[in-house]
């Protein structure tokens, strides 16, 4: 089992991005996934950054894959989706969108937020092409390892989300810009001022959800630091890091410690809480009850 | 004239909406293969073979929703569905997941495809890749769009689009949403349920009553007031400065202002939410839309009070279908 890391979720400003990219560049990740999967509005701001990030992530012996957009409708997002097929990367496909363009035979890679819940859905997508799959974050244990199983005698690859705050949905409407009274259409890009998502808390308080633009995110992290031998077990073949602002370098350390079984699972989770926002930890959607649970409580 | 697709959450609402002039009606069988898969609601395999009979008898068609997506190890429960709709002779299926849409398109060529908004489709790529790779003949459309939007897409696609006119509304891109998940295990996709009321648990408090889900607060409501139920995207949040409905206010959905510009739209039916309401409330709504899209057919002004009435004293909004709501 090995480690890939996901596209960012979030906006933020190119220098940023690139001083990010530089940094993980040398980290034990094996693949890397960049490009916008939020909001289209926000990659002219830092697309230039991408050609750099690419050149450092390949020299330093990373695979590099292109994600589609998360919920493409306008025009110009479509032609996005289109011309991605054309850069000479593997592509994530995160909307189905995407299928209509790819090339016949071409390999792709399928992220967390396409509905891979069973294996009829895998076994037509291997078909179509893909060879490496990210399982939606909401699966519990047994369908991971019944995909897992699936994935094995298809020859695809099976992801499972392991770090990072978990994308719960995807609207039409910028809650960023909802929140301060604006339509997205007149945003600002006020979802810049907050690099992990904007928090969200019950009226009583209690540590809930994270808004980033037209996406909505837990405010836990998810991690899969109790669960490492089980899925491994299950024949899951790379855990999924999401980018977050802070310590990012030192978390993709951290979990290739965890897999190469130098350290534990309650190691792992007390370094993690140091660098996650907000501190809170959960892996309630693997082991139930609930999304929100932590079974290191 | 725009066809008129309704809901039925029973036999009864089945005939209900057939006799107020229904030209579709949609329904489920009683378990998980179906998104409002809840206690006391949906259809025995018996049952839909009658309803079926019943309401090609008056003329309308039977739709049936199987639009969660399979469990991993357990797909026969959801291919079985697919096979009894068919020996029912439901008029087509409604499905969201490519697996069992490959699945059915392959076992039950004769059975028609319709794509459940659960697939989320948002574009005309999206709509033409599901027709041709999987033969989906209708799109029940995301309610993410605008009006000019769909009007767009309508002129790239030559499958025929469905859109919600008026009831429950989804503010998150359907089918791609596990909030109700993460508060309590139990989702959409996965269960066919949101917000379950299994997991709501009410308290008297003495500034009001408290609404929770899965241990999470949703509302609270001074004395007196009444309280809405507490579904996750509609509750009362706090974030930095600023408390209210971050995502949405408990309103529901009333297109029926816009059914004119939806025709102009292209679009070929008309969908009312509510498989979960009683029989009355669907025979009202039925009869009332039924009568608008007559008159907009035949040209003529919309009966505003009979609509009108449908939403009285109740929070409304024509959501995404403005762009403003953005």
């Amino acid at each position: 089992m090995d480690l890939t890391i996901g596209p960012n979720q979030f906006f933020w400003p190119a220098e940023t991005v690139r001083g990010f990219y530089r940094q993980v560049a040398p980290s034990p990740a094996a693949r890397v996934v960049l490009g916008e999967l939020v909001c289209s509005k926000r990659l002219p701001f830092w697309e230039g950054e991408l050609p750099g990030a690419i050149e450092a992530l390949h020299a330093a012996g990373k695979e590099v894959a292109l994600t589609t957009l998360a919920l493409v409708t306008l025009k110009r997002e479509r032609r996005l989706t289109a011309d991605l097929m054309d850069l000479g990367l593997p592509v994530e496909v995160n909307d189905l969108t995407a299928l209509r363009h790819m090339p016949v035979g071409r390999p792709f890679w399928v992220g967390p937020l396409v509905n891979v819940y069973n294996e009829g859905t895998l076994r037509w997508l291997a078909k179509r092409g893909a060879v490496r799959v990210c399982l939606p974050p909401e699966l519990p244990l047994a369908s991971v390892a019944t995909l897992a199983r699936a994935g094995t005698d298809l020859g695809v690859a099976v992801e499972v989300w392991g770090h990072g705050r978990l994308p719960l949905a995807l609207s039409g409407r910028c809650y960023h810009a909802r929140l301060h009274d604006r339509a997205k259409d007149s945003c600002q890009f006020v979802c810049e001022e907050d690099p992990d998502g904007r928090d969200v808390e019950t009226l009583d308080g209690q540590p809930f959800l994270a808004v980033n633009g037209i996406q909505t995110l837990s405010q836990s992290t998810a991690t899969a630091a109790h669960q490492v031998e089980a899925l491994r077990e299950a024949g899951v073949s790379a855990l999924r890091l999401s980018p977050q602002s802070r310590g990012f370098a030192e978390t993709v350390a951290l979990y290739h410690r965890r897999l190469a079984g130098e350290t534990g699972a309650g190691e792992l989770a007390s370094a993690l809480r140091v660098w996650v926002p907000g501190g809170a930890l959960s892996d309630g959607f693997l082991t139930g009850p609930a999304g929100a649970s932590w079974s290191g409580a | 004239m725009m066809e008129l697709v309704c809901p039925a959450g029973t036999p009864a609402a089945l005939r209900a909406a057939a006799e107020a002039g229904a030209h579709a009606i949609y329904c489920g069988f009683a378990d998980e293969t179906n998104a409002r898969n809840f206690p006391g609601l949906n259809f025995s395999r018996e049952e839909m073979a009658d309803a079926v009979s019943h309401a090609h008898a008056r003329g309308a068609k039977v739709l049936v929703a199987i639009n969660t997506f399979p469990r991993a190890g357990a797909e026969a429960i959801w291919h079985r569905a697919v096979a009894d709709a068919e020996t029912a002779g439901a008029d087509a299926v409604i499905l969201a997941d490519p697996g069992l849409l490959a699945h059915a398109a392959e076992h039950h060529p004769g059975l028609r495809r319709h794509l459940s908004v659960q697939a989320a489709a948002a574009n005309p790529d999206a709509i033409n890749f599901y027709a041709e790779a999987l033969g989906v003949r209708r799109v029940v459309l995301p309610r993410v769009l605008t009006v000019a939007e769909i009007t767009a897409i309508n002129r790239e696609i030559d499958v025929e689009t469905e859109v919600f006119v008026f009831g429950g509304l989804c503010v998150m891109a359907e089918g791609r949403c596990s909030l109700s998940s993460y508060a309590t295990g139990r989702s959409p996709n996965m269960n066919g349920v949101c917000s379950p009321a299994s997991h709501v648990v009410y308290s008297e408090e003495p500034d009001g009553l408290r609404a929770a889900l899965g241990g999470f607060t949703i509302h609270r409501t001074p004395p007196g007031r009444p309280a809405p139920y507490p579904t996750l995207c509609k509750g009362c949040f706090a974030s930095g400065e600023q408390t209210g409905h971050v995502f949405e206010d408990p309103a529901s959905l009333d297109a029926t202002q816009l059914i004119p510009a939806l025709a102009r739209a292209g679009v070929s039916a008309l969908k009312i939410e509510g498989r979960q309401r009683s029989r009355a409330y669907v025979a009202e709504v039925v009869r009332a839309f039924r009568a608008a899209v007559e008159a907009e057919a035949a040209g003529l002004p919309l009966p505003v009070s009979l609509l009108a009435r449908l939403t009285e004293g109740q929070a409304a909004t024509t959501g995404a279908y403005a762009k403003t709501w953005r």
